[in-house]
């Protein structure tokens, strides 16, 4: 049994494509819509620039999840990026798998630049996911 | 890495202090490794807050800045430029969004406080293995492409022509004018529509730095801003527009009648035609559907009676490719479908029109010569305009579009003029925002056109008594007084909203730009930069970015123009430096990277064996770095150092 911490925040690591999901991001802000603070944003070109190596070594680093978040299929910015994040991603999942690590810690998502109300549901959704699921305890540090 | 960084925390007024301690990020931020100095002050994107930095680059020796201040979309080239005349190179700089992305989505000043703590200090980390970078200058292609022949796109094209520039316009239609060729009066002047329009399309066709391209339509676009390559494809007319001098013979003489789009289909047309007399270009074009020759292989009359042999049954589509330095989109918008709001019975009811439909038939030279007309060619005694269809709706468009509560007024005084009758308008408000608009509203008022404040539920042609007996009744709640009338009139006309076109969605992925949640294109910045896209060297104008009237179109034209002047008259522009670069020691020539690239910039040098990036192509979006199994290409300020310490340091916050 894992020790649930009464108030477990966790921390999730979002990257964030410029064109996309970053300008959605914004106009969440501009929108003035709440959500929780629990996703951190990193602004990448675009989705397809976010190697597997980068999530690996958030989650080896402390992070409890990670965020990838692009356009929508077809509305890439550099055409087809993101369909390049689609394959990369499966990938990763399989990578996960083998590491034991719930799928549900690595989202890949699309938000438009207009979806800001999107942007702040996907974050809030994640972040309750997570709540839910627990520390990912990388370093089995953690009473377990 | 013995870095001196200076940090500066921006207050933006309240918008940030109200919800982040600023001076615990602050604090913080003097803690966290190679802080040399760190500040708050209330604007720093003002003079005295720019200064800030450069007197801190000059005296402290400061290697790095970073500030936390709004979205870098707002103001990194601002700062960017800041760091540079402080002495340093601007990409030694890192911007922390504390506003868009912290304070205006907390609502507890103790979570936003670590939050923008958490984000500066990733900056930070970040920003210490940031590198300096030269940025790329090339030139200018001074030739424009405008998309779309509407007033807005007319009015783009002139101002830039004007000036000595080529300009490539493309229309989609086989003549240029759009939807004001189709009007009768324009609020609130009442000048007629053609009689402003149609000398501005003669300059267009006239004007020797104006390419135009009609019947044609953009499949591809290309390049960076400066140098694009636009691929235009140029439908056949089936009538050779070198030869043609337009005299209409051709129209005259075809034996085939159909129903003209033009007239909403209340007239007829040719087989061969222009859409109306004063078209630009004046040369009809073929339809192909309709057509003897083509459905039949019969008839040929235009061919025996042109007396330039310009008919051209062997005309083929064509593509050309055009070198633009910059794009202004302005497509327009469609009409929203009336006969998706089934309860107003538009289709099933005859005598309920749309507001295009009543335009056709007011103007003097449409199917009925300006006569407004019942199905049974009677004069209708009375009619009533809805307001608000397929707008203001959440069933269908949430949003207002803008025009029709002045189109409804002046439908109502030329329905009241010409046919002496009662006019009803059924509003939910009324709009009359816009200079000499709320006047003429009075006018209107006055001129004994009958308001009723509701919204119509229904329009219905069961009589309830003999008086509404075979006439249309318009059922709505009178919100004033609280009562449901019903209105027996002879005809109704239904104010369709404007919607985005069916295919914005394509273009908007051809040109690389977004579209806003309603589906019309998206600006840059909704007050500061209206006309532009983030896309640098594509602009917007009219329409295609939002419901507007013509003077607003006009201005939108205009202001795209200028925006356009001011790029190409720049000579040249400077380029991200953020491309990807390939370290020729670790490429083990996998040629992996070539498949992912989606702009074939990178190339497979033979002799080395090894891949080569053409930095001009690139256009830095790292797909390539996250292939590469070698960790051999590196993306220029996205490199994988700077990003890993972003990572770690975002982990480690908080702890």
């Amino acid at each position: 049994m894992r020790k649930v911490e009464s108030n477990f925040e966790p921390k999730i690591v979002g990257f964030l494509c410029k064109w996309c999901a970053y300008t959605g991001a914004d106009l969440a802000g501009t929108s003035r819509i709440k959500y929780p603070p629990n996703v951190t944003p990193i602004r990448v070109m675009c989705s397809g620039r976010v190697d597997p190596v980068l999530v690996m070594k958030a989650l080896s680093s402390g992070a409890d999840g990670v965020l990838i978040a692009g356009c929508h299929p077809g509305d890439c910015h550099y055409t087809s990026g993101n369909v390049k994040t689609i394959r990369r991603f499966k990938l990763l999942q399989r990578m996960l798998d083998q590491f034991g690590i719930e799928r549900d810690r690595v989202r890949l998502e699309w938000v438009s630049a207009s979806e800001g109300e999107r942007y702040a549901r996907v974050v809030e959704n994640m972040t309750e996911t997570l709540r839910t699921l627990g520390p990912l305890n990388w370093n089995g540090s953690e009473e377990v | 890495m013995a870095e001196k960084i200076g940090v500066y925390v921006c207050h933006c007024g309240s918008n940030i202090a109200q919800m982040v301690d600023c001076k615990n990020v602050v604090d913080y931020a003097a803690t966290l490794p190679n802080v040399t100095v760190a500040r708050e002050y209330q604007y720093m994107c003002s003079d005295p807050g720019q200064e800030l930095i450069k007197k801190d680059i000059k005296e402290l020796g400061l290697t790095r800045v970073v500030v936390a201040s709004c979205s870098p979309l707002m103001h990194e080239l601002t700062f960017r430029r800041a760091v540079e005349e402080g002495g340093l190179n601007q990409f030694l700089f890192q911007m922390a969004n504390i506003r868009e992305q912290c304070s205006w989505i907390s609502e507890k000043k103790e979570m936003a406080t670590e939050r923008a703590k958490a984000i500066v200090g990733a900056a930070v980390k970040r920003v210490a293995f940031q590198e300096p970078l030269e940025v790329k200058k090339v030139p200018v292609n001074p030739n424009v492409l405008i998309v779309g022949g509407g007033i807005t796109g007319i009015e783009a094209a002139l101002q830039i022509a004007d000036s000595g520039k080529k300009v490539y316009l493309v229309e989609r239609e086989p003549t240029i004018g759009g939807y004001m060729t189709r009007f009768d009066k324009t609020f609130p002047t009442l000048d007629c529509a053609a009689c402003i329009l149609t000398p501005k399309m003669v300059n267009v066709a006239q004007h020797p730095n104006i390419e135009l391209l009609s019947y044609s339509d953009v499949t591809g676009f290309s390049g960076y801003v400066g140098n694009f390559t636009a691929r235009i494809r140029r439908r056949p007319r089936y009538v050779e527009e070198e030869k043609c001098n337009g005299c209409g013979l051709c129209t005259e003489k075809c034996p085939i009648s159909v129903p003209s789009e033009f007239d909403c289909g209340l007239g007829k047309r040719k087989a061969i035609y222009r859409p109306f007399p004063q078209a630009v270009p004046n040369i009809p074009v073929i339809d192909r559907e309709h057509c003897l020759f083509f459905t039949k292989g019969i008839c040929k009359v235009c061919v025996k009676f042109c007396p330039r042999g310009a008919i051209n049954f062997d005309q083929k589509e064509e593509f050309l490719d055009l070198e633009v330095g910059a794009a202004i989109l302005a497509t327009g918008f469609d009409l929203f479908d009336a006969s998706k709001v089934k309860q107003y019975g538009y289709g099933r009811l005859p005598n309920v029109i749309t507001s295009l439909e009543f335009e056709r038939f007011s103007h003097a030279s449409g199917p009925t010569g300006g006569k407004i007309l019942l199905k049974n060619g009677q004069t209708p005694a009375s009619i009533a305009i809805l307001h608000c269809i397929g707008s203001r709706d959440t069933n269908f468009n949430e949003y207002c579009s803008r025009v029709c509560c002045m189109y409804s007024m002046k439908m109502a005084h030329l329905a009241h003029e010409k046919t002496e009758g009662k006019v009803y308008e059924f509003y939910i408000d009324i709009r009359a925002f816009g200079k000499g608009y709320e006047e003429f509203y009075k006018r209107l008022l006055s001129e004994e056109t009958v308001f009723i404040r509701g919204k119509a539920a229904e329009v219905t042609d069961v009589a309830q008594t003999p008086a509404e007996k075979g006439r249309l009744i318009v059922v709505a709640e009178d919100t004033l007084l609280g009562i449901v009338r019903r209105t027996p009139v002879d005809m109704v006309v239904l104010s369709v909203g404007l919607e985005p076109r069916k295919d914005a969605a394509d273009l908007a992925r051809i040109f690389s730009i977004s579209r806003s949640q309603d589906g019309f294109f998206l600006e840059r910045h909704p007050k500061l930069a209206p006309v532009s896209t983030a896309s640098d060297g594509i602009f917007i104008a009219g329409s295609c970015q939002g419901p507007k009237d013509i003077p607003d179109s006009v201005a939108q034209g205009a202001a795209a123009a200028a925006n356009v002047l001011s790029l190409i008259d720049r000579k040249e522009v400077t380029l991200e430096p953020t491309v990807a670069v390939i370290d020729e020691e670790s490429c083990s020539g996998c040629k992996i990277c070539l498949g992912l690239c989606p702009y074939n910039a990178i190339t497979f040098d033979e002799t080395k064996k090894v891949s080569k990036v053409n930095d001009a192509l690139c256009k830095g979006c790292g797909v390539c770095v996250a292939g590469c199994p070698s960790g051999a290409i590196e993306q220029r300020n996205f490199t994988d150092a700077q990003l890993l310490a972003e990572v770690e340091s975002v982990c480690a916050s908080g702890k």
